[in-house]
């Protein structure tokens, strides 16, 4: 059988010295970016809408806000930009083992995703500087190129990371890599309930994110016109988003129970196998090789996970204990992930239920600060979810082929990237947040251009410039 | 040609336009240091935003295109690369990452102060990003990349090869941005900054001529292999790189500033092609030959279908954000 060979080939012998920084600084790098990323899939499609309105319906407010969104979009892409390229080459700085051996396997959908990335950015520039340069129908038209590559991209990316989770197209052959065929890769069987999950939370985090902003100019006060068109928009796709991704998910867990019951008996911390029907445990830990502190719902964990009343779910007793994933994280960002997503859909559902029964959520001010709160736990959500994925996959990089210790580079150097990349993150997201704010408040002032400080036109109107009065 | 060779050549075309047109824009972080500060500096950092706002995002992607073109047709080749140049790659990374979000952070600072940084950070990194990435080129090129990997960390990238890459990369960008500024401010009616621009780009040009003839000669010595190719089949296209570069820097006094775009790209291009040709067929010099080097077929064909969108999709569509920034319209702010 191709996996059984695969273990005893590539079996591990040590352990490269850079294995655990090398991991944490995927993490943190891809955790940075999958943020960013998200707003370059969703928020053009929030744009489009927005400008739309402002030239079809001839809505100056929706025009303000359009070119407000564009200006933080410049500046979230170009964050985006810059943290996806390290990754790019993370996944041979970090993972040599991985990129030398399936790079031919897994290469095609990344060559795919740069393609759309190549699309979105191009057009981006000619969006961002086509205001007041361009037809204006033309010029709301660069949105949509935009938008396709995002869907486009997100399959690709996602499928690279499903086809880890359930390795196709190639055969391992005495140690080697044959039969390689790139496209049964990349149309591998979890990519595209994988897809699905990821561009819905991609519209949950930006949708909720955006509206959480202006549900706080809401009960601030101020433009309420702008701040209720500000806040529809987004939330009206976040909150579609919202509702049907627990669908999704619950298909894609499935799927995943199917392909890796190691990653599922981590999410529902099954430690035996029962013969019957499997709770539903919330919470608890695993020490000492028990579970504690959990509460449990009988049947439930078999309904939800295996979609039976009484299949059930295969325990860690069934895995060797070298296969286990960290349990612990695995099981608790789960829930952690199941737990947010279902508030915010529930939530979500609330709101357009009261809409429908004749009240207007946005003058409940205990909605407004909920709506506030979704913005960070939607991010959150989507961070406990790549967690449970990523953590759950361990200790294989492709499942049942490759471990992750044969994927990660020896060079000694990591520990010392790991440290410069946390303290460049750490600059660039406090840069980031200090510029965006300082953007929202000048706007809140009522300053809609914001000029660069050392423009022409600023030097000339403050003569005792700062360096001159030193 | 192989299906091997073609995915290759496909991968060169990206590496081109990377060191033109991304190279331009790490270049003009040169002029935005040197800008000093007060009313002018004002006005130059102004038209550098202006000059590299549109496009700088998506000159960018062609890295991202060499990329996954490598990894995907040549991936024990990369494998190497990465783990025997792991510093130089990290370093360059770090400053393109400071460079992207200095940009764009410096244009919607509210303060000068905060401009000031941020547009110190995007400067000094635009500078010397291209020293690293020459440096691998440098690296790779002079045969100090086994195809086993893990080669050695210290003298794989700093040895004469790469410095030379290294310094040639600085100021190739260097050179371009110049140019490009300069014309970009004189289509502005800017004719103030585009005098101050053309003094500079004069020196930049001819210290880049400089270095590209002089660090010949290290190569030669240090680089067997290159230098054999180079001898062999790249002297016409150093030729072509010395004129393109001479009447360059004449046009360029004479103030004819759109031909000289054309030659200075032209000039750069030939000597970014003179590697690539000195070095064929090896894809890591002494090591991999691009043949060898090459991954599954299927995988090569269905780059060669990306290949083939890329032509279709992406080339219009950049022209399309190339000629619309280069016209009179879109040169007023």
């Amino acid at each position: 059988m191709v996996l059984g060979e695969a273990v005893t080939t590539l079996a591990s012998v040590d352990r490269p010295p850079g294995l655990l920084p090398a991991r944490e600084q995927m993490a943190v790098s891809l955790g940075f970016h999958i943020i960013l990323s998200c707003f370059g899939v969703a928020f053009p499609a929030m744009i489009f809408v927005m400008h739309r309105r402002g030239i079809v319906a001839n809505d100056p407010t929706a025009l303000r806000l359009a070119k407000r969104w564009s200006k933080a979009a410049a500046v979230l892409f170009a964050i985006g930009a810059v943290s996806g390229t390290v990754l790019s080459f993370e996944m041979g700085l970090l993972w040599p083992g991985l990129m030398g051996r399936f790079g031919d396997v897994l290469g095609l959908p990344f060559a795919f995703e740069g393609l759309s990335f190549f699309t979105e950015a191009i057009f981006l520039g000619i969006y961002l500087f086509g205001w007041g340069r361009m037809p204006p129908r033309l010029h709301l038209a660069m949105l949509v190129p935009m938008a396709v590559s995002g869907v486009v991209g997100t399959f690709c990316v996602v499928a690279v990371n499903s086809w880890m989770n359930a390795p196709t197209g190639f055969r391992v052959r005495g140690g080697r890599i044959t039969d390689i065929d790139p496209w049964a890769a990349m149309f591998n069987p979890l990519a595209w309930m994988h897809f699905l999950h990821m561009w819905f939370g991609a519209f949950m985090l930006v949708g909720l994110a955006v509206s959480s902003v202006y549900a706080t100019g809401l009960l601030r006060g101020g433009d309420e016109a702008a701040n209720r068109l500000g806040f529809m928009v987004p939330f009206t796709f976040g909150s579609v988003a919202s509702v049907l991704q627990p669908i999704v998910g619950h298909v894609l867990g499935l799927q995943v129970g199917n392909a890796q019951p190691a990653k599922l008996a981590a999410f529902e911390l099954a430690m035996d196998t029962e013969s019957g029907p499997a709770p539903l445990r919330l919470g608890g830990f695993l020490t000492d090789g028990a579970v504690r502190w959990d509460l449990t719902a009988p049947r439930v964990g078999s309904i939800i996970a295996r979609g039976s009343f009484d299949a059930p779910i295969p325990g860690l007793d069934t895995v060797p204990r070298s296969d286990w994933p960290p349990v612990n994280i695995t099981h608790w960002s789960f829930q952690v992930m199941v737990g947010i997503g279902t508030l915010l859909a529930a939530t979500a559902a609330l709101f357009w239920i009261a809409r429908w029964l004749g009240k207007d959520p946005l003058e409940n001010r205990w909605y407004l600060r909920f709506a506030v709160l979704a913005g960070p736990l939607a991010v959150v959500c989507l961070e406990a979810g790549w967690i449970a994925t990523e953590v759950g996959r361990q200790p294989w990089t492709v499942w049942h082929v490759l471990r992750t210790v044969d994927a990660a580079s020896w060079s000694s150097a990591i520990w010392w990237s790991y440290i410069g990349v946390l303290v460049v993150y750490l600059g660039m997201a406090v840069g980031g947040f200090v510029v965006l704010r300082s953007m929202v408040r000048r706007w809140r002032a009522g300053d809609e251009d914001l000029p660069s400080p050392y423009g022409p036109s600023v030097a000339d109107t403050t003569p005792a410039e700062p360096e001159l009065a030193r | 040609m192989s299906a091997a060779e073609v995915v290759a050549a496909a991968m060169f075309v990206g590496v081109l336009a990377y060191a033109l047109f991304g190279g331009a824009d790490f270049g003009s972080g040169f002029y935005d240091m040197t800008a000093g500060s007060g009313r002018r500096a004002a006005e130059l950092r102004t038209l550098i935003d202006h000059s590299i706002g549109p496009v700088w995002e998506a000159n960018h992607v062609w890295l991202i295109y060499i990329l996954v073109m490598w990894w995907t047709a040549f991936p024990i080749a990369f494998a190497a690369a990465t783990t025997t140049l792991f510093i130089p790659m990290m370093l360059a990374l770090g400053g393109i990452v400071l460079r992207g979000a200095g940009f764009a952070f410096r244009k919607y600072a509210e303060t000068y102060q905060q401009a000031r940084l941020y547009g110190a950070i995007f400067a000094g990194s635009s500078v010397i990003t291209p020293f690293f990435l020459g440096a691998v080129v440098g690296a790779i090129a002079s045969g100090r990349v086994p195809a086993g990997g893990y080669g050695d960390p210290f003298k794989s990238w700093i040895n004469p090869t790469s410095v030379v890459g290294g310094c040639l990369a600085v100021t190739t960008c260097a050179f371009l941005a110049g140019v490009f500024l300069t014309a970009d401010a004189a289509r502005g009616d800017r004719p103030d900054l585009a005098e101050q621009l053309r003094v500079r780009t004069l020196a930049v040009g001819m210290v880049t001529g400089l270095i590209v003839f002089v660090g010949l000669y290290p190569i030669l010595d240090d680089a067997s292999t290159l230098s054999h190719g180079l001898l062999d089949r790249v002297s016409p296209l150093l030729v072509v790189a010395a004129l393109a570069g001479a009447v360059t820097l004449v046009e360029i006094y004479r103030r004819r500033y759109r031909l000289a775009r054309v030659l200075a790209v032209g000039a750069v291009g030939a000597v970014v092609t003179g590697w690539g040709v000195g070095q064929y067929p090896w894809l890591l010099v002494d090591q991999l030959t691009i043949d060898n080097a090459a991954g599954a077929s299927a995988t090569l064909t269905g780059l060669l279908v990306v290949v083939g969108l890329a032509v279709v999709l992406i080339g219009p569509a950049f022209a399309y954000l190339l000629w619309l920034t280069q016209t009179e319209r879109w040169s007023r702010t």
